[in-house]
């Protein structure tokens, strides 16, 4: 039943191509995708396999097409694809003519990103995630603005690289295992020396790390989600980016002491995601290139999430997979929600230089709530979703320190990266004063203010973003094993 | 029925063709091509009747030179569906092929485009079932022969005479070279059966000889499914040649070559072979460089067609990767002959699409460059898709055919631990994305001054949806193919 969520998004795709009304159809798969999977995850609860399947496509090798909901992370990913393509679809302005490239290409991408995360076989895990290289290509050289063509190449050439240096990864991991499929549950209960762990956590966080724009693969990001139509941008920032993170916490079990030992590297790059692009953020002039680079600059904390993972494991540490996780969902929404508000600023003052723009509060008091509030929650204000996951990752950090032994590298990791917080504060606020408040300038005087369709996609991120910020236990439920008493954030509260 | 009159049957086809081109009107020669497209279905069909002889001692002479297990079945099959699909492209090709031969205009002196592929189908089928180094040089020899007249056959086009007398020459220095390498490993090992190779080897004082004569055969064969070193024929004459002519050699050909290296390097890379190690060298060796120069080579192409002569040779070097990991297959992975059988399988299907497209796109705009690709998104919205999905299969994206292939040969290369051969592989396929791509951005990024939608011919326009639909499919479901190679 799980594959309904794929096939919708193909389907629709397939029925735009030969000529069904593009936006309707669009809009009714990734919302009937919508309402599908917040029931699989209700479901979810009281049934594990809720909607799982199996298909074998090649005996030899044995490779399935299999479906499943694994753990409370592919739920919580699977809600975070959902709503974000169908607020990607529905707020997506459509250049007129284009309809037969945007909307598939938007729906592609959709499918790829769920498939990925609901797939519980390595090689469609892997392979679904392919699925979205080439309409991104597509999308971002056809439609995309400013320097396009360039950021087009960058991101496809960046993306199968680092995609290519994940299936090698994956390929010495599958051979070192022993494991005779490639499903999730046979290969992580396999155990794989420490000589050949090394190296394949060295490949996987080079391979998957690309893919996240992970310190110093990271110099695709910003301009393709600048150059990109939004709902692309939302799409891949939002979402797809998050499949690399999800990989890595997947498949950590199995090169969890290869790992361990990259510790110290790991700490210095995802330093440089926080510190180092969160300067190079600051600097920005252009709203669209801020949020790209800001986007990267929060993946540095989920790192620094893994990384805490990494050093105790699972066991001694069990607050730091449900706060990567939160976190994860809490970014993909708000940055979804600021690619597509900006999006708005752009179709209603022309302009996303922010020197140019000023005052834009007075015309359009809604677009500027509902921009500062996805600001607010970018920044980790309590009350929004980004805090929990923030918060938690902090906890994370410091959860095993013992004071007598000082502090480790992912403590230092972690007093340095609340700099971070700083950063992101200044940059954000500064966009915000710049562009809605001020002195009206000629460009905001008579601007549009969202409309009632505008409002819908950017309400739902800004519910969710609610919900979790001010209920987290909400996500927390699907990520933390039953008995409520173990629940990890009484346990940080202590 | 016993699988002799297979090829004997093909050959027939091929004759009957032949003595009705005398007969046939000179506008009306593409009729030939429909005729021996029934022939080879027919063909096909008797291929799955064919039983492998009961009692082969009976025929000893024969059996000695001729097998008939799941390979052969596979490689013969792959002949006749190859060459089917050369026939078709080559009835959409009639009006070039016409402008270039007899008489401008007319198809006078075309007939015979249509028997050739036909003979050089039936060289293929034996070369998939020759086991003996004097049937394997016989049969090559019909093959190579029938492709002199294919690639030089637009006989009043420039390019396409410098393509015949290149690969004339290359292809005779090659038969020399094969011929001293078979005397070679005669000489040392005294026989030329296969099967009685690999004993005789395990007895011989030095192994060097038999090494001497292996490179050279290797050498020979390289040419045949254009390899590093012998690559360098390729590209000029793939350009020249008529476009079913490069088809066929890019496959076909291709894939006919591989058939024979598997059967020739069987014995020396099976396990105990005492010159095992030193033949995965040397194979590795090849697959390397032939990973880096297809790739590599084919980022700064122009011409569509040059662009997919080096892509391949890119192809070559994966396949040979797959080889050079030899490995003899367990109960749950396949062997190296199933890796290259699955990679030339998609490999078909996806290079054939292509060039049906090709083909399509140059009756179209009179121009094979990339450039002719340009705004046709626009133009025809439905051929660029295919295109699309085509291309992203032999740049090797998951969930379409083109990666499994790709797949299997890195697996088993990890698993054999060639780690420079996944490097270069990676490298390759990393640049691979980048020159296939760069046909992509043609149809969809730039715009033509010519808005017209292209016209596809139906034969066309039906190949390239299937092959297209059938890239998807595979991509999803690949099992047919591994049943197709008896696995």
């Amino acid at each position: 039943m799980l594959a309904l969520l794929i096939l919708l998004p193909l389907a629709a795709a397939i029925a735009i191509l030969c000529g069904a009304s593009a936006r309707r159809t669009a809009v009714l798969a990734t919302g009937a995708s919508l309402i599908l999977g917040f029931l699989f995850a209700a479901l979810w609860s009281n049934n594990h396999d809720v909607g799982a399947m199996s298909l074998e496509v090649l005996s030899k090798p044995s490779i399935s097409l299999s479906l499943g909901l694994f753990d409370g992370m592919s739920v919580t990913m699977m809600l975070l694809s959902v709503i974000v393509a169908f607020a990607a679809i529905f707020s997506g302005k459509c250049p007129e003519g284009r309809e037969k490239l945007w909307y598939p290409s938007c729906l592609l991408i959709t499918a790829g990103a769920i498939g990925a995360f609901l797939s519980t076989d390595l090689f469609f895990f892997y392979a679904f995630h392919e699925l979205a290289l080439i309409p991104t290509f597509l999308m971002i050289g056809i439609l995309g603005t400013g320097d396009r063509k360039q950021a087009a190449w960058k991101i496809t050439i960046y993306l199968a690289f680092g995609s290519i240096i994940l299936l090698a990864g994956l390929l010495w991991m599958f051979s070192a295992s022993g494991a005779d499929n490639f499903q999730f549950t046979s290969l992580l209960a396999a155990e794989i020396p420490y000589d050949a762990q090394i190296g394949i956590a060295a490949l996987l966080i080079i391979g998957f790390g690309t893919l996240v724009s992970l310190f110093p693969f990271h110099s695709w990001a910003a301009p393709a989600y600048a150059s990109a139509p939004a709902p692309v941008s939302m799409l891949h920032a939002g979402v797809l980016k998050k499949f690399g993170l999800f990989g890595l916490l997947r498949l950590y079990p199995l090169v969890a002491d290869g790992i361990n030992y990259l510790i110290p590297w790991l700490i210095v790059m995802l330093l440089g995601n926080i510190l180092w692009v969160g300067l190079v953020t600051i600097n920005q002039k252009r709203l669209d290139t801020m949020l790209g680079n800001s986007s990267v600059m929060h993946m540095g904390y989920i790192f620094l999430a893994f990384a805490a993972l990494a050093e105790k494991g699972p066991i001694a540490n069990p607050i730091a997979i449900p706060a990567a996780v939160v976190l994860m969902f809490a970014h993909g929404i708000s940055i979804a929600m600021l690619f597509g508000l900006s999006d708005r600023i752009k179709q209603a003052t022309g302009t996303l230089e922010l020197r140019e723009l000023g005052g834009l509060a007075k015309a359009a008091p809604r677009l500027a709530f509902l921009f500062g509030l996805a600001a607010m929650a970018s920044i980790g204000l309590p009350g929004l979703a980004n805090f929990s996951g923030e918060i938690m990752v902090f906890l994370s950090g410091f959860k095993n320190w013992v004071p007598e032994e000082g502090l480790s590298p992912v403590q230092w990791g972690t007093i340095l990266a609340l700099w971070g917080l700083v950063i992101s504060a200044v940059y954000m606020l500064r966009a915000f004063r710049k562009i809605f408040q001020g002195p009206v300038v000629p460009t905001t005087e008579n601007a549009d203010d969202l409309n009632c369709c505008d409002r819908m996609p950017a309400v739902i991120l800004a519910v969710a973003l609610l919900v979790v910020g001010l209920y987290p236990n909400s996500l927390l439920n699907f990520l933390t094993p039953s008995e409520p008493t173990n629940a990890p954030i009484t346990q940080s509260d202590n | 029925m016993s699988p002799y009159l297979l090829e004997a049957y093909i050959v027939l086809v091929g004759l009957v063709i032949l003595m009705l081109e005398a007969f046939v009107p000179a506008i009306r020669k593409d009729s030939l091509g429909i005729l021996a497209i029934g022939g080879l279905v027919f063909g096909l069909v008797l291929l799955f009747v064919a039983q492998a002889p009961a009692h082969p001692e009976n025929n000893a002479e024969m059996a000695r030179f001729y097998s008939f297990d799941s390979a052969a079945i596979f490689y013969k099959g792959f002949a006749i569906v190859c060459t089917i699909l050369v026939l078709l492209l080559a009835i959409d090709y009639k009006g070039i092929l016409a402008k270039f031969t007899e008489n401008p205009g007319s198809q006078e002196g075309t007939g015979e485009y249509y028997a050739l592929p036909v003979f050089a189908c039936a060289g293929m089928m034996w070369m998939a079932s020759a086991k003996d180094l004097i049937s394997i040089f016989v049969a090559l020899e019909l093959v190579t022969i029938t492709f002199y007249i294919l690639v030089a056959f637009m006989r009043r086009n420039v390019g396409s005479l410098e393509a015949g007398v290149k690969y004339l020459i290359l292809g005779a220095l090659s038969t020399g070279i094969l011929v001293y390498g078979v005397a070679w490993i005669y000489g040392t090992t005294g026989t030329t059966d296969l099967a009685l190779i690999g004993e005789k080897l395990k007895e011989l004082d030095s192994t060097t000889p038999a090494l001497f004569g292996l490179s050279l055969i290797l050498l020979s064969l390289a040419f045949k499914v254009g390899a590093v070193p012998m690559q360098l024929w390729i590209p000029d004459v793939y350009q020249g040649a008529p476009t079913p002519t490069t088809a066929f050699l890019s496959v076909g050909s291709k894939a006919a070559g591989f058939a024979i290296a598997l059967r020739i390097l069987e014995p020396f890379v099976q396990e105990g072979s005492p010159v095992q190690q030193q033949t995965i060298f040397i194979l590795l060796i090849l697959a390397g460089l032939t990973i880096l120069y297809g790739n590599l080579a084919a980022i700064p192409q122009s011409n569509f067609k040059r662009l997919l002569a080096y892509s391949s040779v890119a192809h070559a070097g994966f396949i040979l990767l797959a080889i050079a990991a030899w490995n003899e297959g367990s109960g749950n992975s396949l062997s190296s002959v199933q890796v290259v059988g699955f990679y030339l399988a998609t490999y078909l299907i996806m290079t054939m699409g292509i060039f049906f497209a090709l083909v399509t796109v140059r009756n179209a705009t009179g121009s094979e460059e990339i450039a002719a690709f340009d705004g046709l998104g626009k133009r025809s919205p439905a051929l660029a898709l295919a295109i699309t999905v085509l291309l992203s299969a032999l740049a090797g994206l998951p969930l379409t055919a083109g990666f499994y292939g790709k797949f299997f040969a890195f697996q088993l290369a990890i698993d054999a631990g060639l780690w420079t051969g996944v490097i270069l592989g990676f490298i390759g396929v990393a640049a691979g994305f980048y020159y296939y791509l760069k046909v992509v951005r043609a149809m969809y990024w730039r715009t033509s001054d010519d808005t017209t939608a292209i016209e596809i011919s139906p034969f066309s326009r039906y190949t390239i949806g299937t092959l297209t639909v059938l890239t998807i499919l595979l991509g999803f479901y690949p099992d047919p193919i591994l049943w197709l190679l008896g696995a």
